[in-house]
């Protein structure tokens, strides 16, 4: 491994091509998955809630892989990712109640 | 410049430092994290907000046929898709110190950017076409547009940033101006806009997908 250019801490473990085309290629099945699943004819809870979860994987491949994330010290993980999840749910709160509501009144007719 | 040990790697010492580094990255690289945090929230409240406004009105239109618009978005996420990668292998090219390589990935990095957001300009032309715009459409449910439109001129916005921010990036680590860390960091910000359009490909478009065909 190179130590030009950059911290020891960084510079072990950048990946390999190998590992990138990997990650892309899950990235890519994983898109064409979606596509397959909009045209399902699902419910649309459901199909929003395996969508999501789907990105969630992908964004999860993404920040682990591409962004180095996995590679990092835990302690950067774990500042950052826990906060943001937080914030999601505290924005997901207001919206949730109204949500349930309006779906099961259009799923009551 | 109080960092006066190295330019590169971790301050040693700095009067922010606050006596170490935590989280053993330079401060460019922390800055964009936070950064990425702070944007995140900014797109899943935008994205919370197209999805409650999509439940609460029963006509939401779903202006998205297999054939243009759900091809062409789906080409566009691969495009995407493939110009992280093509980022990704220029970040590991520039920790390698071969600067050639690394520019030319960057640039083939910027002119995936490039080629996206072309694509979803005439996806957009199409719409205004169509009647959709960012404050009516053919439904009559102009907060359809104003979502739309601003969800994805926001996301459009950032790439054509991020694509400016790439070019400068090959030009500049070209010519030895910026570090492996700098490019590094461009990668992180390119690999986040490729991560909101994870979302915004399936909760925006195939969310609607027009079934009636």
């Amino acid at each position: 491994m190179s130590a030009h250019g950059s911290s020891e801490l960084e510079s072990h473990a950048v990946g390999s091509t190998r590992l990138f085309v990997m990650v892309w290629v899950w990235l890519a099945v994983i898109t064409f998955i979606e596509v397959f699943l909009a045209y399902e004819r699902l419910r649309p809870d459901l199909m929003l809630t395996l969508l999501v979860v789907l990105s969630i994987v992908k964004a999860t491949l993404i920040v682990s892989y591409f962004m180095h994330l996995k590679y990092e010290k835990i302690g950067l993980a774990l500042l950052l990712i826990p906060s943001t999840i937080f914030c999601i749910c505290m924005i997901i709160i207001f919206f949730m109640p109204d949500s349930v509501r309006l779906m099961q009144m259009r799923m009551g007719h | 410049m109080a960092e006066t040990k190295s330019m590169v790697g971790v301050p040693v010492s700095s009067p922010w430092g606050g006596g170490g580094s935590p989280f053993a990255i330079n401060s460019k690289k922390f800055g964009m994290w936070l950064f990425i945090v702070s944007d995140t929230l900014t797109f899943s409240a935008l994205l919370l907000a197209y999805t409650y406004s999509r439940l609460a009105n029963p006509n939401w239109p779903r202006p998205f046929e297999i054939y243009p618009a759900i091809a062409k978005s789906t080409s566009m996420t691969v495009i995407l898709l493939f110009s992280s990668l093509t980022m990704v292998l220029g970040v590991a090219a520039a920790h390698k110190n071969e600067r050639a390589k690394t520019v030319r990935y960057l640039l083939l990095t910027a002119l995936g950017g490039l080629a996206f957001t072309v694509l979803h300009l005439t996806e957009w032309f199409k719409l205004f076409h169509e009647g959709y715009t960012p404050w009516s459409t053919p439904q009559g449910v102009p907060l359809f547009g104003a979502t739309f439109f601003g969800i994805t001129g926001l996301h459009m916005t950032h790439v054509t940033i991020g694509v400016i921010y790439l070019i400068v990036m090959a030009i500049g680590y070209g010519k030895g101006k910026f570090t492996s860390d700098d490019v590094e960091v461009s990668g992180l910000y390119w690999h986040f806009v490729d991560l909101v359009w994870m979302f915004v490909f399936p909760m925006i478009y195939l969310m609607s997908v027009s079934l009636t065909g």
